[in-house]
């Protein structure tokens, strides 16, 4: 290098091209990460496959893959958004990566914004494939796309802030195993493979209520059975983003 | 050259619970490399990271750049490289991968190539940060404090636990920033380095700065230097303190060794040699022994471990 090479010549890039990189490298760090895929993909996709052709759980009238894709899709959206974010955000703050790039150009609520965008990109990536595997195993979907879209949103941003509020406040380790704790309970209790009333009408009322039980019972009444708005579920689902995302902003430490 | 501070540090007091980490400190950095030097536990780290926009004062002013660190941030954080004492990067993330992304933040940033061969990266290929030495970790989150072409640096221990060869390459960097008109503040407790590197030192302790200046101004106070030369037994000391400046000490300490104290610079080196030929002495093993800012340091914070 000569003379002049670091002469300063400061500034920030433009916000969309800084926004653009960071969820790019957000998304690669993601799909880069084992453990990560293994709950993101594999487990759903698992899932889908042994539950469709094997009948251990009885899931009532019907096919089993049209009670079934509509939790797995839950399921995924979870996965990524809550379980998935967490862990490796809780691990960006304990690794000091949070704290490097608050001093670099890219604002938080840019940070912010490129990690949603990340999230949603793992999910697009795993509804497509969850998809065409469920149709493979002869799914037939009825329902209003723009009531599924709705859903998907208001989970992933209910999802979102409840993760983001674990990663902020507990450290790494804690995270860690909370979150594929709470992986685990809600995919048992959440009405993504077993039916709520399997638990006792009180158990259903009460389990009802979780974010992840209002996400696959909303998918379900409309892929399943072709209901209209499940307004109910994604006011229960609204209620969790605005409750996860306020205590996140309110609670959240970057160190 | 000296114009505007390019940092301000005005009766700063930063408290973590009941224990206080700076205690009204007051800091004037000018452009070039100033060295922050102080034992563990001094409040060095605290006072950078108050510059850096991290830590939100007590009380008292901090301005970098003219900016305020936390509530002009925006503005700030563009001009400003940083590099934490560790960590900060994706434990997923290969050293080009990081540096490139780092890169893609700034308008104007350096070659990235150019500047992963000038820090010896190259070799780390596809290596994940984790599994990188701790010396290549230290040097990329130095070129990820410079890659954006800030006009100021703050680099926290850069060179604490590096090999000689690269304690040698950050040096020589934070020599071509200089050299470039960029400003550098640096944190470090090898007194070594803070001589080789910087214009001007600030010596922190319990929270203060107890002493500042240049290193030939600080090694200059304080106690003073010492020459020594042997001849043989029985010269005149009167008058060789008649030669000698008024504040100047001389002695006979053993036979034939003889210990001059005083302000020593090439002038009384001069004088003590002159001395010595006029009156047919051969100054065998003469030697002179200057204060280090080691000296310094350890006579202003005392010899006392710190945790």
């Amino acid at each position: 290098m000569t003379v002049g090479t670091y002469t300063p010549k400061p500034g920030a890039a433009p916000l969309p091209r800084m926004i653009g990189a960071q969820a790019a490298l957000e998304t690669r760090m993601l799909l880069r990460n084992g453990e990560q895929l293994l709950l993101t993909v594999v487990i759903p996709t698992l899932l889908l496959v042994l539950f469709s052709s094997v009948d251990i759980v009885d899931t009532g009238k019907g096919r089993a893959v049209d009670f079934l894709a509509p939790g797995i899709l839950a399921l995924a959206v979870m996965s990524t958004a809550f379980t998935g974010q967490a862990i490796a955000t809780g691990f960006e703050r304990r690794y000091g990566v949070l704290k490097r790039l608050a001093s670099s150009p890219l604002p938080r609520w840019g940070l912010m914004a490129a990690k949603t965008a990340s999230v949603l990109v793992t999910e697009i990536l795993q509804v497509i494939l969850l998809t065409v595997i469920a149709f493979a195993l002869g799914w037939s979907p009825h329902g209003n796309p723009l009531a599924v879209l709705l859903l998907l949103i208001l989970g992933t941003a209910a999802f979102s802030g409840l993760g983001l509020l674990m990663a902020g406040t507990l450290k790494a380790e804690a995270t860690l195993a909370a979150a594929n704790l709470v992986f685990l309970l809600l995919l048992v209790g959440g009405g993504v493979i077993v039916p709520l009333d399997k638990f006792g009408s009180a158990g259903a009322h009460i389990l009802g209520l979780l974010p992840i039980s209002a996400l696959s019972d909303g998918l379900r009444d409309v892929l399943q059975h072709g209901a209209g708005m499940p307004w109910g579920d994604l006011g229960i689902l609204a209620g969790w983003a605005v409750v996860g995302l306020a205590a996140a902003g309110r609670f959240f430490r970057w160190e | 050259m000296r114009s505007e501070p390019v940092v301000q540090v005005q009766a700063l007091v930063k408290r973590y619970g009941t224990k206080t980490a700076v205690d009204g400190l007051d800091l004037a950095a000018q452009a070039g490399v100033t060295a922050v030097l102080g034992p563990n536990g001094a409040g060095k780290t605290t006072t950078v990271e108050t510059c850096e926009g991290y830590r939100k004062p007590d009380s008292g002013t901090v301005r970098v750049l003219g900016l305020d660190p936390v509530r002009q941030s925006a503005e700030l954080r563009p001009r400003i490289g940083v590099m934490l004492q560790s960590g900060g990067v994706y434990s997923g993330a290969r050293a080009d991968e990081m540096l490139r992304h780092v890169a893609r933040l700034h308008a104007h940033p350096l070659d990235v190539d150019a500047l992963i061969e000038r820090l010896g990266l190259g070799s780390c290929g596809r290596t994940g940060y984790r599994r990188l030495s701790g010396g290549q970790q230290q040097r990329l989150a130095l070129a990820m404090a410079v890659v954006g072409r800030p006009e100021l640096v703050f680099l926290d221990e850069p060179t604490a636990g590096l090999d000689p060869q690269a304690r040698r390459a950050t040096w020589d960097l934070v020599g071509d920033l200089r050299a470039d008109g960029v400003s550098v503040i640096l944190t470090t407790h090898h007194m070594e380095e803070a001589e080789q590197l910087a214009d001007d030192v600030a010596i922190i302790d319990g929270g203060r700065v107890i002493a500042q200046g240049s290193p030939e101004e600080l090694c200059k106070g304080g106690a003073e230097n010492t020459l020594r030369f042997t001849g043989r037994p029985g010269l005149d000391v009167a008058s060789l303190l008649k030669a000698l400046p008024a504040d100047c000490t001389a002695a006979e300490l053993t036979p034939g060794s003889y210990r001059v104290v005083g302000n020593v610079d090439p002038q009384l080196l001069a004088t003590v040699t002159s001395w010595c030929a006029q009156h047919g002495v051969m100054p065998d093993r003469i030697s002179v022994e200057r204060h280090t800012l080691e000296d310094v340091f350890l006579e202003l914070t005392g010899k006392e471990l710190r945790s």
